[in-house]
Order: C-alpha cells, then structure tokens, then sequence
C-alpha cells in the first residue's frame, strides 16, 4: 500500500519535536478523519527557514508527509515554503494511495499556518 | 523475523489437519454431488457426512444445515430470505447498531426497498438490552437479528433471552455467530434460534465457505436461484473441497472447547492487564462479557494506523476500527456506538487470538507495545498538549 519512501520517513521520521523559542507555529486539523499536525519554524533576519520541527496525530500518510514536508522547507525561503504543494510532498514520497492523498495536504496546509503565524507576529517582514 | 499473528478475527490459518482432509477432494474426488455416477456419488457421500458432522457440532438435524460461501451470504441470505418470504406479515426488522456490515448493510439495502428497521442501541460495553429489542417489536416485526459476539469488542450478547422474546411475540430470530463459532460453545436448540450464520475461516477452516442454519419448518425465500442444490435452496456445484474442510474444522474446534477457551482467555487477561497498564490505555467492550481470544484497546493521543505499522514493523499483526484504516474515514460504527469519542476511537487496536497463540508471543507482544506508544506519543501534539494541562 505504501511505498518504501514513505515506510522510511514514518518510521524515522526526520525533523520530529518542537521548537520552544519558534518563529511561527502552525497547527492545522484533518476535519476528514480528525487528525492534527503542528509545524515549528525558526526563521532568520533574511526571512530563510533554518529550522523547522512537526508533531503530527495521525497515520502513516500523515507521519511521513509531516517529516518530508519538513525536510522540503528547511532552508528555503518563506516564499518558497508558501509554494510548497501535497501533490509535490506526496511526489516526493513516490505517491501515496488516492485514499490518503488527503493526508499529504494536511502538510501543506500546516507549513503555511505556520509561515502565517511569523508573519502575524512579524509585520515587518515582507514575502516577495 | 518470527511473525506474530494476532488477527484471528480477520481471519485464521488452515490448520494442517484440515489442510490434508480437504486435498483428495480437489484431485481424486473431484465428482459433482448432484452426478449419478460413481465420481459424483463419491462427493455426495463427502458432501453429507459433512453436513451430518456440522449437525453434530451446532446440535441440529443434518438437513437444517445449507452450506454458502460464508458469514456474509448466510447474513444476506437470512435477512433478505426471510423478509421476502413474510412480508405479507409485515415489514419490520429489528437488529442492532453494532452488527457487522454484512447485516447492517443488508438491512439498509431493505429499508430502500420498503422495509423499516430499528437498530437497537448497545451500552457502553457493547451489550444489547434485551428489554430495548422487545420495546421495539411491532405487529409488523418479522424479523430479530443480533449477533452472538462482536467481532471488533468480543462482547457477547444475551441472545438466548432476545431468542425467547422474539418467539413470545411469534417473530423469527436469526444470529450471526461468526466470531463465537470455534471459540465459545454454540448449541443452536440451547439459543432457541431459527436462523444462525458461521464461516470457516474464523476457525481455521478455508475462506470462502459458510453455513446458514434453518430450522426446519420456516419460511425463506431462495436468495442464489439455480440448480437444485442444497435441497432446491441454494443453487452452485457444491465446494466439496471447502465444505469437508469446515466440517474437519468445526470438529476439531469443538474438541476439548473448554479446556482451549480457558487457556486463550487467561492469555487474553495478561494482554488485557498488560496492557491497560500503560497510562491512558482503556479497555473496549466487557471485562468478563467477552470472547476468549479479543482484546480490544484504546490507546490515546495516538492513531491506529501508525500504531499498525509500527507493530508490522515489529513482527506484530493486529488491527484497527480507526478512522485512518476504514476507507470511508469514520471510525468505526461499534466504538462510536459504545459511545466513545472520535479522538479516542481513533487510537483502537485489536488483538484477536488463536489456539495457535503461545505465551512467548503474548509476552513479546507485551514487551514491544509500551515502546511503540512512547515513541508516537512523543511525536504526538494532543499528548504534548495533555502534558502541558496536566502540570
Ligand atoms: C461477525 C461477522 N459476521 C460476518 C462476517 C463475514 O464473514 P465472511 O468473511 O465469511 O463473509 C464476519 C467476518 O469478517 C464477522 O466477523
Ligand atoms: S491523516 Fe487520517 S487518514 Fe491520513
């Protein structure tokens, strides 16, 4: 069902944890099927993720879409990070089953929660 | 890696002894039973020594027993057989809200063709109250079906009482014992029912066949029209290989049923104890109430499905009524009916057991689940929040 990508990230899951002193955290819920992921970001004075943390209440799809949606933003800029996608996560899985695709936007939507919350708390920072 | 499995109730291994009773009838006595010559005579011979051993085992006539190809037709063909049949009686059935979806969706399908049918609701263990199913008989009630033991929480229910209200008020009871044939004592004259469904493959016998029970004398409509199989009611070239198979199994499974069920069910406990020991672990369905080999739990902050996996990777079969292993992203019916939360009745696990489970995979199963809850807790948000709340 799942293919090998996705059984390495869920079961060594990369970037697990929180960030006490983040940037901007995100947390966003599966109104399908109740499951919950929260993205930590610690951003830099030129608006790049240096780091970034999940925790994620759900299943296999959820766990490895969390880690790699990690994984594609770490270093990458705010504005990069808003135009991450579910289809690109889950691409970069090698796919996940039409059933769980719904899981991987569970990714997307958590990192732009979280890239939306630096910029509540950070009015001065511009995306361009 | 030695694999455990724990996933009886999905479905269990033919045991060897079935196995060999059933090869001769796939090439040797491969006749048809409805053949007038000595190939055929042969599977025929087969054919109703079986049935007369299935007799035996449920306590009924020989010519009470139809074999089908399993739980699910016997459950279809018992509801819809006898709706059709009585319908100038009425058109009310009653079942309960925790049956499995070969019932349940059987019963839906005839409320779209004009029938009416009340679920009865189950307490927070998972048992019907007789007392509910007699409120919710009608002069239109034709039909009572509640099943013996739950197949997800192993909670039994008191169908030998419902039996005798169904019959007080003159209405046909039909039981799907799926999950308690092989594994407790099933008496269908001791139940008092009309109507009883089993399937092979939860007790070691092959998939893909089945036996609806039906005392002689009431009324059911053919559900599989054809040849004249099954004494004109259920057409197909009979599965001698199948059919000898359930029959070697059913037998096997009723030898020293005590003394098996006893040793499962104290297996059963150290799991149930074991486990419930990890902070925030419930037990599903009843403490004492339930099927010998169930284990039903609810681990929260966590989901079911990763919890699957990890297991897997562990070696570990179970299985799960959450939302993320259902298809249809609803938990599942029976843990909602027995009230849990959403939340909760996502972190289920059931661990079903055999005859074939040892101590040694109950003690790895023990030994390897607390570390696997750590592990997802710690990557959990609600349990660092319920952290967090408690300090
Ligand atoms: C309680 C119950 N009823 C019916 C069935 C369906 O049986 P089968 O798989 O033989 O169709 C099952 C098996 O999943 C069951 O557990
Ligand atoms: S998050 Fe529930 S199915 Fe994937």
């Amino acid at each position: 069902m799942y293919s090998d990508k996705v059984l390495d990230h869920f079961s060594n899951p990369r970037n697990v944890g929180e960030i006490p002193d983040a940037d901007g955290v995100g947390t966003v819920g599966n109104a399908k099927c109740g499951d919950i992921m929260r993205m930590y970001l610690k951003v830099d004075d030129n608006g790049i993720i240096t780091d970034v943390k999940f925790k994620t209440f759900g299943c296999g799809a959820a766990i490895a879409t969390s880690s790699m949606a990690t994984e594609m933003v770490k270093g990458k800029s705010l504005k990069e990070a808003l135009k991450l996608t579910n289809a690109a996560v889950a691409e970069a899985l090698d796919g996940l089953p039409p059933v769980k695709m719904h899981c991987s936007l569970l990714a997307e939507e958590a990192v732009k929660a979280a890239v939306e919350d630096y910029m509540k708390k950070h009015p001065e920072a511009v995306i361009d | 890696m030695n694999r455990i499995y724990m996933d009886n109730a999905a479905t269990t291994a033919v045991s060897p002894a079935v196995l060999e009773k059933m090869m001769p009838y796939f090439t040797d006595i491969y006749g048809n039973a409805s053949s007038i010559h000595s190939t055929g005579r042969d599977a025929r011979r087969a054919l109703e020594e079986a049935r007369r051993k299935v007799a035996e085992v449920l306590n009924c006539k020989p010519n009470e027993v139809y074999f089908t190809s399993g739980g699910s037709e016997s459950d279809n063909w018992a509801i819809k057989g006898t709706a059709f049949a009585q319908r100038k009686k009425g058109n009310h059935i009653i079942t309960s809200a925790i049956e499995h979806h070969a019932v349940l969706h059987t019963c839906q399908w005839l409320e779209k063709q004009g029938f009416t049918v009340t679920y009865v609701p189950v307490d927070e263990f998972g048992q019907v109250n007789p007392a509910d199913v007699e409120k919710a008989i009608t002069d239109q009630t034709i039909l009572i079906s509640i099943m013996a033991a739950n197949n997800e929480i192993g909670t039994l229910q008191p169908i030998k009482e419902i039996a005798a209200i169904a019959h007080q008020h003159k209405v046909l009871f039909h039981t799907d014992a799926v999950q308690a044939v092989g594994a407790i004592p099933v008496d269908v004259q001791d139940i008092g029912c009309d109507m009883l469904s089993l399937s092979a493959h939860k007790f070691h016998g092959p998939k893909g066949v089945g036996v609806l029970y039906i005392k002689q004398g009431t009324r059911i409509d053919n559900f599989m029209h054809g040849g004249a199989q099954e004494r004109g009611k259920r057409a197909t070239t009979e599965n001698i290989p199948g059919i000898v198979g359930l029959a070697e199994a059913i037998t096997l499974a009723a030898q020293n049923l005590e003394e098996k069920s006893a040793r499962i069910a104290g297996l059963r406990d150290q799991l149930i104890e074991g486990l419930t020991a990890i902070p925030y672990v419930r037990l599903n369905g009843h403490r004492t109430n339930r099927l010998p080999n169930n284990c039903n739990i609810s681990i929260r902050f966590v989901e079911g499905e990763a919890l699957l996996l990890r297991l897997d990777l562990a070696g570990i079969a179970a299985s799960s009524g959450s939302a993320c292993t259902s298809g249809s992203l609803d938990p599942s019916h029976v843990l909602l009916a027995i009230g849990l939360p959403h939340e909760i009745a996502h972190g289920s696990l059931r661990f079903s057991l055999s005859d074939t489970t040892t101590q040694e995979e109950v003690d790895y199963v023990l030994k390897t689940v607390p570390g696997i809850v750590e592990v997802l807790r710690s990557m959990s948000p609600l349990y660092a929040d319920f952290m967090e709340g408690q300090k």
